[in-house]
């Protein structure tokens, strides 16, 4: 149970970029105002970062992966909970060889 | 009545807290299946602290991406950050600097979601808050990694990363008021990773979807109300 020192250094890294834009409108107050467009384009990150890592481990995952998250996405259009989400679909991916 | 001591912040948390325990103990299970250790688990779990750029971590480092693609990508990735922020500034506003700057630190979307929905907002019931969902991140990242210990097939237990990814995609989705520009995004960014990943396989494919996507959204959003 060691920290490599390559993962220490990784985990800074992240945690400084990470740091930078969670502290700094804070800090700074109503002296930082951000342009529309660029408030506008922020907004789309997070759902742009997510369909690509998605798409990326399911192409990794295969047929089988495809089809297993169709259950996850449905439960979590539902009900909004990741844990329901994440508990359905590896129970999908889980029993899909025993079903086809 | 409203509590605005620390211990307030405390109990206020208690969703919050729920929550995370059942996503803490998802990261530590594909994080160890990713062959973090338990120490490295806690030092992520407590130091960059973010739900989301932990599994992106822990995708990118099983797909053997070097470091600096790695932190390129959690950056934009936790950019949104400053819209959290920001929003949360005024409500803060006359709280001295190196306060701000701490809590400023733990803020997730969590706790902004439940920090937001309360005027006036103190620093202690803030803090109180904050260290409560913290604590809970942490011990549930490592419960995940004792469990998956015990657990048998890695690679089903793997599966858990894309279905959290699934989980937040819908919940993201949510929250844009344009159906047409999410649409937009979530196509060219599938599209462009895809392309990528196959023609150019490497982590720039997720960079270059996100910039693409998201700018696209902007240009179909613009557009749209444009013509009204």
């Amino acid at each position: 149970m060691e920290i490599r020192p390559e993962i220490a250094l990784l985990v800074l890294g992240c945690a400084l970029v990470t740091a930078l834009p969670r502290v700094l409108p804070l800090v700074l107050l109503a002296r930082l105002e951000l342009a529309a467009p660029l408030r506008q384009w922020l907004g789309y990150v997070p759902v742009a970062v997510l369909t690509a890592l998605l798409s990326l481990e399911l192409l990794g995952a295969g047929a089988g992966g495809v089809l297993a998250i169709i259950p996850a996405l449905m439960i979590a259009a539902l009900t909004e909970s990741l844990l329901a989400t994440v508990v359905i679909g590896v129970m999908a991916y889980a029993m899909l060889p025993f079903l086809i | 009545m409203s509590d605005d001591s620390f211990a307030g912040g405390v109990r206020a948390a208690l969703p919050v807290v729920l929550g995370y325990l059942g996503i803490g103990i998802a990261a530590g299970v594909v994080e160890r299946a990713a062959g973090l250790s338990n120490a490295e688990i806690l030092l992520l779990s407590m130091v960059l602290y973010a739900g989301s750029a932990q599994f992106v971590v822990t995708s990118m480092l099983s797909l053997a991406s070097p470091a600096p693609a790695i932190v390129f990508t959690v950056f934009l990735l936790n950019l949104r950050h400053l819209l959290l922020s920001a929003a949360l500034a005024p409500a803060l506003r006359g709280v001295a600097a190196w306060k701000n700057a701490l809590l400023g630190l733990q803020l997730t979307d969590e706790t902004f979601v439940v920090a937001s929905a309360r005027r006036p907002l103190s620093p202690a019931w803030m803090a109180g808050l904050n260290l409560a969902a913290w604590a809970t991140w942490a011990a549930a990242n490592l419960l995940g990694a004792a469990f998956s210990g015990a657990a048998g097939d890695s690679r089903v237990l793997a599966f858990a990363l894309p279905c959290m990814f699934a989980g937040l995609l819908v919940l993201q989705m949510k929250g844009i008021a344009s159906g047409a520009a999410a649409a937009v995004a979530v196509a060219v960014a599938a599209g462009v990773a895809l392309a990528t990943q196959v023609l150019w396989p490497g982590p720039q494919a997720i960079v270059l979807a996100t910039v693409l996507a998201a700018s696209a959204a902007l240009l179909a959003a613009r557009w749209k109300s444009g013509r009204k």
